[in-house]
């Protein structure tokens, strides 16, 4: 009994020290999105390739889509936009982009140079569709349902894993329903 | 045109001074709110301290709300709709912030609470030792003492 008592301080430590190790595995830039499982901010935006046409939220009611936030000056979207341009290909989803704080020219510019996987981009020149929809490192993808809900947010470039593992098997069970 | 200056000048200064006070006020309920925000990209920055192009867009729809009659509050929970709370630096108390805002509390009292048993135990343990020291012999003892400094030949 009496050396039971002693190995409480060692239980204390231990319970502290699982908590701070979890702390430190975790990635303090994701924050978890308060919008997931809410209806996705309404937005209608020019075109990036027809300025005179515009593009809103109700229009993509009824399927399921991708929205994602890219700039001609965001050095990782390179990185994840092989793989974009591979969803395109395979046709699973349509990926709307948000050209998010760029410019027109830049931005056409770019899909010119690296492809264009999006069914059409839109453009947001002074983010304030961005703050609504949270954006705060760009690129990010966020997976909306059939009834206009944000089902899923992935921040930063999007993984070969993420997509096979998550994003991938999250749009086809909401396609399902 | 030399007549016309000091009138260029009163008209400056008087204008310059008409639109300060509303601003000033203003300007400083925008920099306390502010500090009161986290910048998401730099996140050990407030948005008062930041100079990222996001920090620079949400101080911009911070004052536009602000200009359009928002409180304080309408502020924040716009923000927090949109971010999470965790865009405010001071996070609110609610189920999942207990052990957050009370963990230290608790592990305050622990500590007093096996000080205090630790003090009353080793406090037992004194007297208990106290205790089988034969008192006439401590008495004895005193008496030689008194004794030996009362003693005129010393």
């Amino acid at each position: 009994m009496k050396s039971l008592r002693l190995l409480i301080p060692l239980a204390v430590f231990g319970i502290i020290a699982v908590f701070l190790f979890v702390g430190l595995s975790r990635d303090p830039r994701e924050i978890p999105s308060p919008l997931v499982d809410k209806p996705a901010p309404a937005f209608t935006l020019a075109q990036l390739h027809a300025p005179d046409k515009k593009l809103s939220t109700a229009d993509m009611k009824g399927q399921v889509w991708l929205l994602n936030v890219w700039a001609s000056w965001c050095v990782s979207c390179r990185v994840e936009h092989p793989l974009l341009v591979q969803l395109a290909q395979a046709n699973v989803v349509p990926v709307i982009g948000l050209n998010y704080k760029d410019k027109v020219p830049e931005g056409i510019a770019w899909l010119k140079q690296h492809g264009d996987p999006y069914k059409l981009s839109v453009v947001d020149a002074d983010g304030r569709v961005g703050i609504d929809w949270g954006v705060y490192g760009v690129p990010e993808t966020f997976v909306v349902d059939k009834n206009g809900i944000i089902r899923y947010k992935h921040i930063g470039p999007v993984t070969a894993e993420a997509l096979q593992k998550t994003i991938l098997p999250l749009v086809r069970e909401l396609q399902k329903a | 045109m030399m007549r016309w200056l000091p009138w260029c000048f009163a008209f400056v200064l008087g204008t310059s001074f008409a639109a300060a006070p509303a601003d000033v006020a203003q300007d400083a309920r925008l920099k306390k709110l502010d500090e009161e925000l986290r910048c998401l990209v730099c996140q050990n920055q407030s948005l008062a301290d930041s100079n990222a192009p996001l920090a620079q867009d949400l101080r911009r729809e911070v004052r536009s709300l602000a200009d359009a009659g928002k409180s304080d509050a309408e502020i924040k929970d716009f923000l927090v709709a949109r971010y999470g709370d965790f865009v405010l630096y001071k996070p609110p108390v609610k189920s999942i912030t207990w052990l957050l805002w009370f963990g230290p509390f608790v592990l305050l009292a622990g500590g007093a609470l096996a000080w205090w048993s630790v003090a009353r135990r080793r406090g037992r343990r004194d007297a208990a030792v106290s205790t089988t020291v034969d008192d006439t012999a401590v008495d004895a003892g005193v008496e030689r003492a008194r004794a030996l400094l009362n003693d005129p030949r010393e």
